[in-house]
């Protein structure tokens, strides 16, 4: 077959591209072949376009075992143990097909993790869907909860955080990022290097069919009115195999019987293959005729393909087949030597005696494109309206359309459709701050949490990229965890665009100057570009997240009021930040200007003082105050606790809109029980911490001066009303 | 006192009531479902997750697999047998139990911490709990929706065979309460020598303080005494 121009473009590789390839091959190559380089060299699995900018970074630090270039994020939690973790795009998939998308992307997630040894303990997930609205987003939403629920509810893995968002920047092209962390012994993590001549190469868990073939090169590509005949190209996922794939691997993780691992995740066999061939310096040939089929006649190109579920590749120790076959076989799991390791540097394909595709590992790895995409900055803009010249609106009405609104309603209709129990250490669940989940069988704990600020990244990435990672930091803080790592999943539009491409070299900019700051590295993550259609790129979108540790859990902290007749005290200054602010957006629709500024400085200090006033028992509940400002933040506390509070009007501040909506950085809520009030007060002040006392909390109403009186059962009534009349 | 949990493949909160059983003094035993022989035990407990993917439907095709037959015969001597969620479903599967369980009302899976009241407190799963207690427990499940027919709610009624319904936090049962749509909103049974009991929520899931909170002890210490 002849290699046509025609043929190139399908398999989304540029003239420049094919013609490197056929340099590196010092020949044309074959239709299998071109299908390798292209499964290979797409933007999914070759980060062409974001590797140089990623590499700037922030990987290392004490608390890190591997950093990025695995299957996942290793990090050492104290003791023997080790948490594992990373998140993942599954964008394009999930708007095409919203429940096998959403599904395949929970099964993909989970296994970079559990390859590396890992028992996953928690899933979570962000999510972002267009205008509520338009016409699709019900049907989408609807789709995805069900896919992130039907897979993680059957392998009985908790889904224990999330966040779930609604712009119409979406309305044609959905987010849909899972995260998966697991937890494991320190001296037993697995890697995907191969390492030694003539080892068994096996082939374990599903058969191969036709699902999903060039799945990442659909991800690599913009939608197009012609993106619903991509549906085939969408992988379709058995979360009963991949449970039985976890335990089967887990059990044979036991013993010292694997030498590397690597699941077949994007391009399937062909990228788990070479990953493997390519950590090692080593080749790897691969008969193509003992790969386990689930259809017939399937050919070699779809054989390498193919993106089916739940299948993994072990490379073996010597003499362990029969033991690991035992294992498969008990698990009613395929389990076929499909290859050895070879000396060759080449990757080998053989079918029917033949060698039907040969070549260099380096070529499909370390020799695939790197570009460095022309990026312009952004060109920002201060807001255009008077704050004085808008319609006055009353503080109730503002909160009321801020607590009602699709962005800011409670989430149980999405939450209570996830398993957040099983496993029994779910500790604090969805819609705190932050989840934790205790480490079994000890009395130490993690904190989860995945935050995202799209509205700021578009209006200014650097700040936005900062204010992501600080938020996320926040979020662990509150409910006492030192926040320890990050993973990111970096989801933009079209990168040969410069102002996109400028968006995400600035994004990552401000990611890298936070993460450096406050010590917190980014250990694993995923780029997704292309997120558009037509021409229309989404907002930049990265989301983080984290992991924090609580080393003594006792009592756990929560956003939720304890008692009343406590004190309660800001943390942090407020100056009255609007630009950007979701009380503009929801009440005027504007979406003007710069986001609040971040101040790294400020950051770390009340954070880590706050951290000091939780490990000495000073606090009795604490909230980050973020989207919506102080008096959102307040009512999320009352909500969820059926306690109100009385706020006194501030001293300095004249403006009330500002004072209660603005949505200044580094601030946190926290209630203290009156006696401790003398403790908490001479040490936020050791610190030199900004703190302003600004009432206590009541039964029953949440009241301000004068200005706002409303009772707890309304505000839960409010905020829990849209998803069940949507 | 002895018990066995039976592991079927997709079993999934196996796990989580060894662990509870273990808690509470049980001497356990994990048992493969391709056994074809049961550890001689006190208490049998088929537990929740989705036994063969829930293909088919669910807890069909577990109510086929070699060890069922050994639990069949080990529950006809009397043997405590408790099937919690799966398990449920399991039990009602192979006939040890009558009725069924449907799609929840709302054709949604459902997690939350419900409130359940305990009808019946004589028996030897409920004997440490006080008649028309309520209970804060968690469910989660996706065919959670009993239904019988006419003449089996008689019986269970007129045999006292309830073991709980759904509440609320005041022990009111009515509709509202009903977060499923099952039939009266019974939320667990027991066969007629009430040595097998069928429940949606997760006692074990109620043991532990920091997690939930310890509603479930009591059904693991009734079996204890």
């Amino acid at each position: 077959m002849i290699i046509t121009d025609q043929i190139v473009e399908k398999h989304g590789l540029s003239k420049e591209e094919f013609k490197n390839i056929k340099k590196l091959l010092k020949r044309d190559p074959n239709l299998l072949e071109l299908g390798v380089f292209s499964a290979m060299w797409n933007e999914h699995c070759s980060y062409k376009s974001s590797r140089l900018h990623l590499k700037n970074l922030p990987t290392k630090g004490k608390q890190v075992i591997q950093g990025p270039g695995e299957n996942a994020g290793v990090i050492d939690i104290g003791d023997d143990d080790a948490i594992v973790f990373k998140i993942e795009s599954h964008n394009h998939p999930s708007y095409i097909e919203p429940y096998q998308g959403a599904a395949t992307g929970v099964g993909g997630i989970l296994r970079d993790v559990f390859t590396m040894g890992a028992r996953p303990i928690a899933l979570l997930n962000s999510i972002h869907f267009g205008s509520p609205k338009h016409s699709k987003t019900k049907s989408l939403l609807n789709g995805v909860v069900s896919g992130i629920g039907g897979y993680g509810n059957c392998i009985g893995i908790p889904t224990v955080a999330g966040e779930t968002k609604f712009n119409e920047t979406y309305n044609e092209n959905i987010l849909v990022n899972a995260m998966a962390v697991g937890h494991a012994k320190k001296d037993k993590i697995f890697y995907s290097k191969a390492k030694g001549l003539n080892k068994s190469v096996v082939y374990v868990g599903s058969k191969t069919g036709r699902d999903g073939i060039h799945g990442a090169s659909m991800a690599s590509a913009e939608f197009d009115e012609n993106s619903e005949s991509k549906k085939p190209t969408v992988q379709v996922g058995d979360p009963f195999t991949e449970k039985l794939l976890m335990e089967a691997c887990l059990e044979l993780m036991k013993d010292n019987s694997i030498i590397s691992i690597q699941d077949m995740g994007a391009a399937g066999l062909t990228s788990s293959s070479v990953e493997m061939a390519s950590k090692g310096g080593l080749g790897i040939e691969l008969e193509l005729d003992k790969v386990p089929c689930r259809e017939e006649n399937m050919s070699p190109y779809e054989m390498m393909l193919s993106e089916s579920q739940e299948r993994m590749l072990i490379i073996l120790e010597d003499g362990k087949e029969q033991n690991a076959k035992k294992i498969f076989d008990k698990w009613d799991l395929d389990f076929v030597v499909i290859g050895k390791t070879t000396n060759t540097n080449n990757l080998t394909l053989k079918y029917e005696n033949q060698i039907v595709g040969e070549i260099p590992v380096e070529a499909l790895a370390s020799k695939a494109p790197i570009y460095d995409r022309k990026w312009i900055k952004k060109k920002t803009k201060k807001s255009s309206f008077n704050f004085k010249k808008l319609k006055k609106i009353k503080i109730e009405d503002a909160l009321i359309k801020i607590l009602s609104s699709p962005n800011h309603s409670s989430k149980n209709w999405i939450t209570d459709q996830y398993d957040q129990s099983v496993m029994c250490d779910t500790v604090l669940k969805s819609g705190s701050d932050a989840a934790i989940i205790r480490i079994h069988n000890k009395d130490k704990a993690i904190a989860v949490s995945v935050d995202s600020s799209a509205n700021y990244c578009k209006s200014h990435p650097i700040t936005g990229g900062k204010q992501i990672v600080c938020e996320n930091w926040r979020n662990l803080i509150t409910v006492g965890a030192k926040p320890l790592a990050i993973t990111n999943c970096l989801n933009f539009g079209n990168p040969e665009n410069q102002e996109i491409m400028g968006e995400f070299a600035e994004c990552l900019q401000g990611i890298k100057e936070a993460c450096e700051f406050l010590n917190y590295p980014v250990v694993s993550g995923n780029v997704s570009f292309y997120n558009g259609t037509n021409k229309k790129n989404i907002y930049p979108t990265p989301v983080i997240g984290g992991v924090g540790l609580i080393k003594k859990l006792s009592k756990p902290l929560s956003h939720h009021f304890k008692k009343d007749k406590s004190s309660l005290i800001l943390i942090g200054k407020t100056f009255g930040h609007l630009d950007q602010s979701c009380f503009l957006k929801e009440n005027y629709s504007i979406n003007e200007g710069l986001p609040p500024e971040v101040n790294l400085l400020n950051e770390k200090n009340n954070g880590e003082s706050l951290l000091k006033l939780i490990n000495k028992n000073l606090i009795l509940s604490s909230h980050d105050i973020s989207n919506g400002g102080l008096i959102t933040a307040l009512s999320e506390m009352s909500i969820s606790s059926g306690i109100g509070a009385k706020i006194l009007k501030p001293k300095k501040l004249t403006n009330l809109i500002e004072y209660f909506f603005g949505e200044d950085q580094a601030r946190y809520i926290v209630e203290v029980e009156d006696n401790s009030i003398g403790k908490v007060e001479k040490i936020l002040k050791e610190n030199n911490i900004f703190f302003e006392n600004i009432g206590f909390t009541q039964n029953e109403f949440l009241e301000i001066e004068g200005e706002l009186k409303i009772s707890t059962k309304d505000l839960f009534k409010i905020n829990n009303e849209w998803y069940n009349n949507y | 006192m002895k018990s066995s949990v039976i592991v079927f493949p997709g079993s999934n909160c196996d796990r989580d009531i060894a662990v509870a059983l273990e808690k509470m003094q049980f001497k356990n035993q994990m048992v493969w479902h391709k056994e074809t022989k049961l550890p001689k035990s006190d208490l049998i407990v088929v537990p929740g997750g989705f036994s063969y993917g829930d293909y088919l439907r669910s807890g069909a095709i577990a109510g086929k697999s070699l060890i069922i037959d050994e639990v069949i015969k080990a529950a006809k001597s009397g043997c405590l047998i408790l099937g919690i969620c799966n398990g449920f479903q399991i039990l009602t599967e192979t006939g040890l139990l009558k009725g069924t369980l449907l799609r929840n009302k709302n054709l949604k899976f459902i997690n939350k911490d419900v409130f359940i009241k305990v009808i019946n407190n004589e028996t030897r799963f409920s004997k440490k709990y006080k008649k028309d207690q309520i209970l804060k427990i968690n469910i989660a499940h996706n065919e959670g929706n009993f239904f019988t027919d006419h003449n089996h709610l008689n019986e269970l009624k007129d045999k006292n065979l309830i073991a709980f319904k759904y509440s609320d936090e005041k022990g009111n049962v009515s509709e509202n309460s009903n977060p499923n749509g099952s039939l009266e909103n019974i939320a667990g049974i027991y066969n007629a020598n009430k040595n097998i009991l069928g429940m949606m929520p997760h006692p074990e899931r109620m043991v532990d303080e920091i997690i939930s909170n310890k509603d479930g002890i009591n059904l693991f210490s009734s079996l204890l005494n």
